[in-house]
């Protein structure tokens, strides 16, 4: 029984006879006989969609999840509300089962959502032109990364400062290692990049500064004074920012960026283990050229009607192969319908809201932690919605009695950061209540 | 028909609300008090002010002027358009998966580390290859990533000269494209009168240079590489390796397997191949297969089993690092795998079998009314040319834009370029007879239509709510967001 | 199609205007038609160096995208920015909008150039 299999085994019979097989083999002689499969695979058998959902039923309890436990936990994956309306809209099976919108005249409800979004985009970055979306935060900042050295040619070298989320280091140092690049990482000094390393690792080989916003320790950097000094060496300044934080914060533009990227799952998309989300990519209007990925663009039908297309497509892989300023065609579509959804209802008053709430949520946390015995903020910088509190007790031992209070306390940084073994870092969203912040300091208090 | 659709932005009126916080608890703390107006946006963002049930309006009505595979055939070659089962998107949304946090203690999420781990094992068997990495956002993020371990394991072996990758002149532009990315020189190789790679011209072209072979098997055109073991032999015996692009794996499954044939890397689609939705351009998931030698090259984490516990390896000196954020495309994973539990050996097996059987039907029938370059037993798809029907007076891009007025999505145009007016039609397993004749009947009737009367072909579409659009103004002045008049 | 006498081609279909050592080189009327209709042009820098055969610019249309080879070793001494913004000036007259200005380093190349009468018959095989 195979419900996605229409034929019946007469209607095999019939197509057969139109082609002029007796058998479906005959179809595949030309596969190399040493090479043919004489057997079935070694896999399940079919199995019913009850028993699917009962397989995977079992699977996903056998995890913890946010729903049931309260969750601190950040690092670029926040817990914001997300509203009914999107799932809904997300199932319209005209949307997430259709391709890439190529066929213009009868894909423009999806063209006009991309238009949506990336003037969306725009108006939280500050750039001039966003494209339709990236695969994630580290692949548009690695992307951007790329397009730093394309705009000012013959510059071989990107640096990327500490305060950089370190997944997103790592998926850059990948791409530039793969391609024979130099990536050269900035210092830090109090949870911020260091002026004065910035100012020595600045050359005429530098073509872009990366940097994050607020960084990878929820603390808001001066990215004024970092522009400064990379654009007083002719790079570009590359902002991976935080779009909800966009609702309140000024904007990468306003501060000097030329390349803003970031993570969209805060915008409308569940954690989901880390997958699928979405990366944005929007640059200053001279660079829209540089831009990898599809844009779509505003036009005219014969008529005048307006409608929208895919445009400047000569940049993209399947007419420019391999001159193509980059190999990416799918995106991450259906994610930035998302966040395209989720900022149309929270709207401007909404947006900065969230921003707000969460922003007076972590203060109020923050300074209640910074009292209690054996805790103390580490860093003096401004924050946004996530900190770091080191502690005199063993962070494993903290984070253990908070999961036993079913509370995802923490992020530890000892790993990605060996002098940060004493250190954890906490996010606080929207979604945390007042009660379930006073139970947090209630177990820290606890803890022996 | 043609109907002008509000933008979202102008359907903004000051003071709507579309959502609903909780009352604040918080008000004795200031923004203020902890940052300076420097810090703070002066102006807020332009988003629009609209109700929640304008916005559901709204992207309804968007749907409306969109199309799926739910809402008819979407024959689109290499792309793979076969239905989405519903039942993948219900248990990708369990909260297990769909609600877990990334970062989470590895004893938090034993049943995502399990479902990763029997993914890979199963994409194994299927593919006859040793190892997975499920980090690839989409297909061509998976070539990237393949062709990174083909230049790690050259570079460790000492082997730097190696920057040469070969691929067909029928590949897909990303072929090329991702060799491009790290700095891989391609070079292009033609196909033969069979529309198969030229095994002589393999020869002539592999050298000490060589890194690569990228391939598609079968290829764009949708044929058999019947030399496949011989081409295979000239790469490794010159040092190179075997890339297999998994566009096409929809022709293979539980027939032949890619290791087998030689392939030394993959990458699936798993938005292809393995039935998840491609959401209007993605999500995608391109998982990236090897051969046990270049194991230790796959990206970090890398989930393993001991004894009854998953956990994530990330002590791989050899690895090229991470590609993406996390462990990939998880959510997608989840729905591929749903799938194969349901398709199961048998499943899968016939599945191949029938997007093979359809797509020979549909060539049998309309190879009578259009051009076949290459008229032997195909795969999965087929490639017609409509040079006959440009003579006539309308293109292949008018036939596709009157396939639209018939209700159908159209076949993929113009590509593979090797094809003059190509038209690549791939119909998959999960479509029946009556909508293959239908189909079949249509693409008939519209060549009819270009012998007596091209025009109602080439004013096509009439049916849409725009008509054709200007893409040269487009491309020339290019208005890429919205903005207030003044 | 439109061939001017007094001007060099190339089988690439370029033409080169020559006045001493110094060179103006555009896409030809059979280029640009066979092109369709151009959105964008990627020019080189002013000082660029280049040797025969090198790609030292790039013409797309909506659906394409062209190399254009150097005919000649050559510097570039200026380039059309005209064209950035107007690339529709090449459909609209190709020998008037010239893409790059060079100063020849060898030019004992000229000599391999076509001239129209060849450029014209080498068109006519191609059609």
């Amino acid at each position: 029984m195979f419900p996605y299999l229409p034929h019946t085994h007469e209607e095999r019979q019939e197509l057969m006879e139109r082609i002029g097989i007796s058998s479906i083999d005959e179809l595949f002689n030309d596969i190399p006989e040493s090479i043919r499969i004489k057997n079935n695979l070694n896999l399940n058998h079919p199995y019913s969609e009850m028993e699917i959902k009962k397989i995977c039923k079992n699977l996903s309890e056998m995890n913890i999840t946010t729903e049931d436990y309260t969750c601190f936990l950040g690092a670029g994956y926040y817990d914001h509300y997300i509203p009914s309306v999107i799932d809904h809209m997300l199932l319209r099976s005209e949307f997430y089962t259709a391709y890439t919108p190529y066929q213009a005249e009868r894909s423009q409800g999806y063209l006009q959502a991309i238009f949506e979004y990336q003037t969306m985009i725009c108006e939280l970055t500050g750039m001039d032109v966003s494209n339709a979306s990236m695969y994630d935060s580290a692949t548009a900042t690695a992307e951007a990364g790329f397009m730093t050295l394309a705009i000012t040619r013959k510059r071989n070298t990107v640096l990327i400062s500490k305060t950089v989320h370190p997944h997103v280091r790592q998926v850059v140092k990948t791409y530039f290692n793969s391609a024979d690049y130099n990536l050269v990482e900035i210092e830090m000094t109090d949870g911020m990049t260091d002026l004065a390393d910035l100012k020595a690792k600045l050359n005429d080989d530098v073509a872009g500064v990366i940097c994050q916003y607020p960084n990878f320790f929820g603390i808001i950097e001066d990215m004024s004074a970092i522009g400064d000094q990379v654009h007083a060496n002719d790079s570009l300044l590359v902002m991976q920012a935080d779009p909800i934080s966009l609702g309140m914060l000024a904007d990468p533009g306003t501060l000097g960026a030329d390349l803003t990227t970031g993570e969209g799952q805060a915008l409308g998309n569940p954690m989901g283990f880390g997958g699928p989300t979405f990366g944005f990519l929007a640059c200053k209007q001279k660079y829209t050229r540089n831009m990898p990925g599809r844009i779509v663009g505003q036009t005219v039908d014969h008529e005048g009607n307006r409608g929208f297309v895919l445009t400047l497509q000569a940049r993209e892989q399947h007419i420019r192969r391999h001159r193509a300023s980059s190999n990416i065609c799918s995106n991450q579509a259906l994610n930035a319908l998302a966040a395209l959804i989720y900022l149309s209802l929270l709207g401007k008053r909404g947006l900065s809201q969230v921003a707000v709430d969460s922003f007076k949520k972590a203060h109020y946390l923050f300074e209640r932690i910074n009292q209690i015995p054996g805790f103390k903020a580490k860093y003096g910088g401004p924050f946004f919605r996530e900190f770091v509190v080191q502690t005199e007790h063993d962070v494993d031992v903290v984070l253990q009695s908070l999961l036993e209070h079913k509370i995802l306390g923490g992020y530890a940084l000892g790993e990605d950061y060996p002098e940060l073994t004493d250190s954890f870092m906490i996010a606080v969203t929207e979604k945390r209540t007042k009660e379930e912040l006073d139970q947090f300091i209630q177990v820290l208090e606890g803890v022996k | 028909m043609r109907e002008q659709k509000k933008l979202i932005f102008e359907m903004s009126t000051p003071g709507r609300v579309g959502f609903s916080l909780p009352e604040d608890d918080f008000t004795g703390i200031e923004v203020s008090s902890y940052l300076n107006s420097d810090y703070l946006r002066q102006e807020e963002p332009n988003l629009p002010e609209v109700s929640e049930v304008d916005v559901v309006r709204h992207f309804t009505t968007l749907s409306s002027r969109n199309f799926g595979v739910d809402s008819g055939f979407y024959p689109l070659g290499s792309c793979t358009m076969k239905y989405n089962p519903k039942v993948n998107e219900d248990v990708a949304r369990y909260s297990g998966f769909a609600l877990a946090h990334p970062f989470q203690p590895q004893e938090t999420v034993q049943g995502n580390l399990k479902l990763i781990h029997w993914m890979d094992q199963m994409l194994q068997e299927i593919t006859g290859m040793d190892r997975f990495t499920l980090q690839p956002a989409a297909g061509a993020h998976g070539e990237l990533t393949g062709l990174m371990i083909i230049k790690a394991f050259h570079r460790n072996n000492g082997d730097t000269e190696r920057i040469e990758v070969i691929v067909p002149d029928s590949a897909h532009g990303t072929n090329p494209a991702s060799a491009a990315m790290i700095g891989f020189k391609t070079v292009e190789i033609p196909s033969n009168a069979r529309g198969l790679v030229d095994l002589e011209a393999l020869k002539n072209t592999v050298s000490e240079k060589t890194a690569a072979l990228m391939l598609t098997n079968p290829n764009t055109l949708g044929l058999f590489e019947n030399e496949i073991l011989e081409m295979a032999e000239v790469v490794h015996k010159a040092g190179g390796l075997l890339y297999y692009d998994g566009a096409n794996a929809n022709a293979i499954l539980g027939k032949a397997r890619p290791g087998d044939m030689g392939f030394d890397v993959l990458h699936l689609n798993l938005h292809k191949t393995f039935a998840t939705p491609h959401g209007g351009g993605g999500p995608g998931s391109g998982p990236v297969g090897v051969k046990t030698e270049l194991i230790p090259f796959l990206p970090v984490p890398v989930i393993e089993k001991l004894d009854d516990r998953y956990y994530m390896d990330v002590e791989r000196p050899l690895s090229i690092g991470k590609v993406k954020n996390c462990y990939g495309n998880f959510g997608v994973v989840v729905k591929a795998f749903a799938y194969i539990l349901a398709m199961g050996a048998e499943g899968l097996r016939l599945t191949s079998e029938d997007a093979v059987l359809n797509a020979n039907y549909l060539k049998e029938i309309l190879k009578e009314y259009y051009e076949l370059p290459y008229d032997q037993v195909c795969k999965h798809e087929f490639v017609l040319s409509g040079s006959k029907q440009k003579k006539q007076g309308a293109s292949t891009l008018d036939i596709a834009k009157r396939l639209i007025d018939y209700k159908y999505h159209p076949p993929t145009i113009y590509f593979p370029l090797i094809v003059k007016e190509a038209i690549m039609i791939e119909p998959t397993e999960t479509e029946g007879k009556e909508t293959l004749d239908a189909f079949a009947e249509t693409m008939v009737k519209i060549a009819k239509e270009v012998e007596q009367n091209p025009d109602t072909v080439t004013d096509a579409p009439l049916t849409t709510a725009v008509g054709r659009l200007d893409e040269v103004t487009a491309a020339r002045t290019p208005i890429l967001k919205w903005q207030p008049e003044d | 199609m439109k061939i001017l006498k007094d001007l060099k081609y190339t089988k690439e279909h370029e033409w080169i205007r020559i006045e001493g050592e110094i060179a103006f080189i555009g896409i030809t009327d059979f280029a640009q038609e066979h092109l369709g209709d151009i959105v964008f042009v990627e020019l080189p820098e002013t000082e660029e160096e280049f040797v025969e055969g090198d790609s030292f610019a790039v013409v797309d249309s909506v659906k394409a995208t062209s190399d254009v080879y150097m005919p000649l070793d050559c510097e570039i001494v200026a380039v059309n920015e005209e064209l950035i913004d107007a690339p529709e000036l090449i459909n609209e007259d190709p020998y008037e909008n010239w893409l790059v200005k060079v100063k020849l380093t060898d030019e004992e190349q000229i000599e391999s150039l076509l001239n129209a009468k060849e450029y014209e018959e080498f068109c006519a095989e191609e059609e």
